[in-house]
């Protein structure tokens, strides 16, 4: 039996981009893009059901923002999640990598007694890929990251796979552990028909007549969530004032075909990368 | 993403009113629980959601893998039969999506679908990959054990349908019995109280099933249709069945079709003896011919698809040949009977949920005998003529298609060719266009649309009022032509021109549901003029068709065949 955490986040669709995606002032257009679930999250998602199903394990989903990401979390539970956690709070608004792995990080230790975390490799809209790793630094998991395969997992240890950009890396680990997934992975399930009959009513508390309340708490359709206050954050680490990223200016650049350039892997090649890197993107005062 | 349902299968389905049907397969939203259905406003919900979630498998996981699936297809060894990996994988994707019991009970693992609902899921399907459907559609073989069977057999059979465990066949053919069932030989024998298998059935559709259900000949020596009895075979309860071969066919390579040899297999009898196919079958056939009318609807789909593109795409004489009269003729008349036969097929299915309810509502103890035939006879006439028509149909734009790909759509490196190949068979099995017409005939003259005519005159229609007329004088001159040839009081003519009969009844009936959506939606105007004016020709055509045979031949039609019968 393990109890197994994955992190979800509802990012705008960058990947159908239209004219209208980003505003004059470089930033994105949220209302112009449709809210998806992030896909490398969905073959996280896919990892945990897979070990679920074979390994007896409860597979809770958690994700942070606002109100209308309760829309993935209820796809979570249409794939099999058994349960969901909607961490919403204004204060967390504008939260950079650091602030957000400080919440979900306390969220995964309330939770407690967790075998293993299981997060996408990166969102689509930041394309950071620290979240994940942040969030195993603060809750002392070990952590491997870039998983392109679960080869085989017991109740006592995991083997998967890490795609390196030349080599493939096996690891064996115990458990506790985090990992981040990436999208070769797996091919994530559609929501099962009965599951979206059982939850496409659920919805925040917030969101139900009073005089549905009781039939919606006994349908299991009230999707719980949890505030700065409920997990005991400390404000100063969340959201805005917790996040030392400071976007300076977003451009929006086009590749040519003249922006790739390849190096060998003898030393003198690598020097030569290092020159090239110092001359074109480090401004020496 | 690519979704298969699609705005136009939306905007049809969407024109059916389900809401009498909802309620009564909801059991009136009196349950309770987390997956009770309270209003049909709730249901019609749920349903856009299983039915976007179907599309996008269909579109993007199904698809993807139809040209696969058609080069390898099913393999034989040692009496074992295997899918395509792929068409493993579809299933496996389809049934833990929760699809495989679509019209199955909620408690069995079931969806409790209409029949409408799983009928746009199935023309997705067929759009995916024709060869699927045959597979997925078999769970036309647990509605039947659901109806007609006692629970014992339902309990151990439907939950493994749902949860995609076993899959089905339904074995009625025979060497010597095709179109003619009446002559199955397959025998069923009684020994101590159990029933024994003994024989052979060919061209059985996944005949590997685990679970089949079998036409045999229960009444020793009895000769016809009512010496059968129906029964269900489980392969996981009894070995004496042998799958001898799988045939090597034109098209829906992904579905293995067998030989099987029954040596004294062991099954049950479903329901009463020497019900089998006047009752039992007719029912699961009924059923599976709606399916395959949603197959065929489907081909036709995928392959209007791949002409309007490629279409698009090919440039001859500096131009898209979309820009040939000749190629956009092709287009827009395969554009309109889709559209039409949709209108139909959604049509027929509310027929059979209409049939299926008031059985229900009558095994409940109401008394609703008129409404019930009604919609017997409704159902009865419809679907022989929704696969009359869809399957002709798809045969029809699967070849055009073929033609505006020119020699590329020949080749096997387009989709088409594959679409045609699967096309093919729509119009032959579980019933050839032939008996369709047969089944149908019989509708047209006892005028059993005469209340779907009447309704047509109440309908109040503004802005298209004269076409209405133009309808309603299809209609009549239709009962003209009927009695013209009922005059004539030979059977011969009466069969050589039922098909030109049962062919103007669809046409004036696919006008007449089309006038109402015109009248209210007007972008849909031009489409309904484009069909009315091919409607008129092809109408006046084949009436005068039909009078200009009367006079020339009359009695002596029977002539015609002297110069083809090898004496």
């Amino acid at each position: 039996m393990k109890k197994i955490v994955v992190l979800a986040k509802q990012v705008p669709d960058t990947a159908n981009v239209t004219g209208d995606a980003m505003k004059e002032d470089g930033t994105v257009n949220r209302a112009a893009l449709p809210a998806i679930f992030n896909p490398e999250d969905l073959n996280a998602l896919e990892m945990a059901l897979t070990i679920k199903d074979k390994i007896a394990g409860e597979v809770i989903v958690i994700s942070m923002g606002p109100p209308k990401a309760v829309e993935i979390l209820k796809h979570s539970l249409y794939m099999g999640a058994d349960r969901v956690m909607l961490i919403t709070d204004r204060k967390f608004a504008a939260a950079d990598t650091l602030a957000t792995s400080y919440v979900l990080a306390e969220t995964v230790k309330k939770i407690g007694n967790v075998d293993l975390v299981l997060a996408g490799r990166q969102a689509i809209d930041g394309d950071t890929a620290q979240v994940g790793p942040q969030v195993a630094d603060k809750i002392g998991f070990n952590q491997v990251t870039y998983v392109s395969n679960l080869k085989e997992f017991t109740d006592e240890y995991l083997i998967v796979e890490r795609d390196g950009e030349v080599q493939t890396e096996v690891i064996k680990t115990a458990y506790p552990v985090l990992l981040t997934v990436t999208a070769e992975a797996n091919t994530p399930r559609y929501p099962n028909c009965r599951k979206m009959l059982h939850y496409f009513r659920a919805d925040l508390k917030d969101n139900f007549r009073k005089d549905e309340l009781s039939v919606a708490e006994e349908n299991d359709w009230i999707i719980p969530t949890c505030t700065m206050d409920d997990l005991g954050l400390e404000e100063d680490r969340c959201g805005l004032k917790g996040s030392p990223t400071k976007v300076h200016k977003i451009k929006s650049i086009m590749l040519k075909g003249g922006d790739l350039k390849m190096y060998g892997t003898e030393a003198t090649d690598i020097k030569q990368l290092v020159r090239d890197i110092m001359k074109d993107y480090v401004e020496v005062n | 993403m690519e979704n298969f349902y699609n705005e136009n299968r939306k905007f049809y389905l969407n024109n059916i009113d389900l809401n009498e049907i909802v309620s009564d397969l909801e059991n009136g939203y009196q349950d309770t629980g987390s997956e009770a259905l309270h209003a049909y406003k709730e249901a019609q919900k749920w349903y856009e959601m299983v039915l976007t979630n179907a599309g996008e498998i269909c579109a993007n996981f199904i698809a993807p893998r139809a040209e696969a699936v058609d080069e390898q297809g099913p393999t034989y060894r040692d009496g074992l039969v295997s899918w395509a990996p792929e068409t493993q994988e579809n299933m496996k994707a389809l049934s833990d999506a929760g699809y495989l019991g679509g019209m199955l009970p909620r408690k069995y693992g079931g969806l409790n679908l209409p029949v409408t609902v799983n009928t746009v899921i199935v023309e997705m399907v067929s759009q995916a990959d024709a060869s699927l459907m045959n597979l997925f559609g078999l769970q036309d073989i647990a509605v039947t054990v659901n109806k007609f069977g006692d629970e014992a057999q339902k309990n151990r059979v439907l939950p493994k349908f749902c949860k995609g465990e076993v899959s089905g066949s339904m074995a009625l053919t025979e060497p010597d019995a095709g179109s003619d069932l009446q002559s199955v030989a397959l025998r069923a024998i009684e020994k101590d109280g159990e029933w024994y298998l003994d024989g052979v059935k060919r061209f059985i559709t996944n005949g590997n099933g685990e679970v089949s259900l079998v036409l045999a000949r229960s009444e020793e020596g009895s000769k016809g249709g009512r010496g059968l009895s129906m029964f269900l075979y489980e392969r996981y309860r009894d070995k004496n069945m042998i799958v001898r071969r799988i045939e090597n066919k034109h098209g829906i390579h992904g579905s293995p079709t067998c030989e099987l040899q029954f040596n004294m297999a062991k099954a049950e009898l479903v329901g009463r003896r020497k019900f089998g196919l006047i009752k039992y079958v007719m029912s699961l056939m009924n059923g599976a011919r709606l399916a395959v009318s949603a197959q065929a609807l489907g081909i036709a789909q995928a392959a209007f698809e791949e002409a309007v593109k490629y279409a698009n795409e090919r440039e001859q004489f500096g131009q898209a040949i979309v820009h040939f009269p000749a190629v956009y003729q092709m287009l827009k008349k395969m554009q309109a009977e889709i559209e039409t036969t949709r209108m139909l097929l959604y049509k027929t299915s509310q027929a059979v949920d209409h049939e299926d309810m008031y059985e229900r509502k009558s095994q409940r103890g109401e008394d609703l005998k008129t409404e019930l035939k009604y919609a017997v006879a409704m159902a009865g006439f419809l679907t022989p003529l929704t696969k009359f028509t869809a399957t002709e149909m798809a045969n029809k734009v699967a070849y055009d298609a073929v033609q505006i790909h020119g020699g590329c759509g020949y080749m096997k490196d387009f989709p088409v060719e594959r679409l045609a190949r699967d096309a093919r068979i729509t119009n032959i099995y579980e019933g050839t266009t032939q008996l369709q017409v047969v089944a149908a005939i019989g509708g047209v003259i006892n005028n059993v649309l005469e209340q779907e005519w009447e309704n047509l005159k109440e309908l109040r229609i503004k802005e298209l009022s004269a076409d209405k007329d133009r309808i309603l004088g299809f209609v009549e001159k239709l009962q003209q032509t009927v009695a013209g040839v009922a005059e004539l009081k030979n059977k011969d003519f009466h069969d050589y021109v039922a098909n030109y009969l049962v062919e103007i009844a669809s046409i004036i009936y696919r006008c007449a549901l089309f006038l109402p959506v015109a009248e209210e939606h007007t972008e849909k105007r031009e489409l309904f003029g484009f069909f009315m004016n091919e409607s008129i020709t092809r109408i006046d055509y084949l009436i005068s068709q039909i009078n200009m045979l009367k006079k020339r031949y009359g009695e002596s039609i029977v002539d015609l065949k002297a110069d083809f019968v090898i004496k």
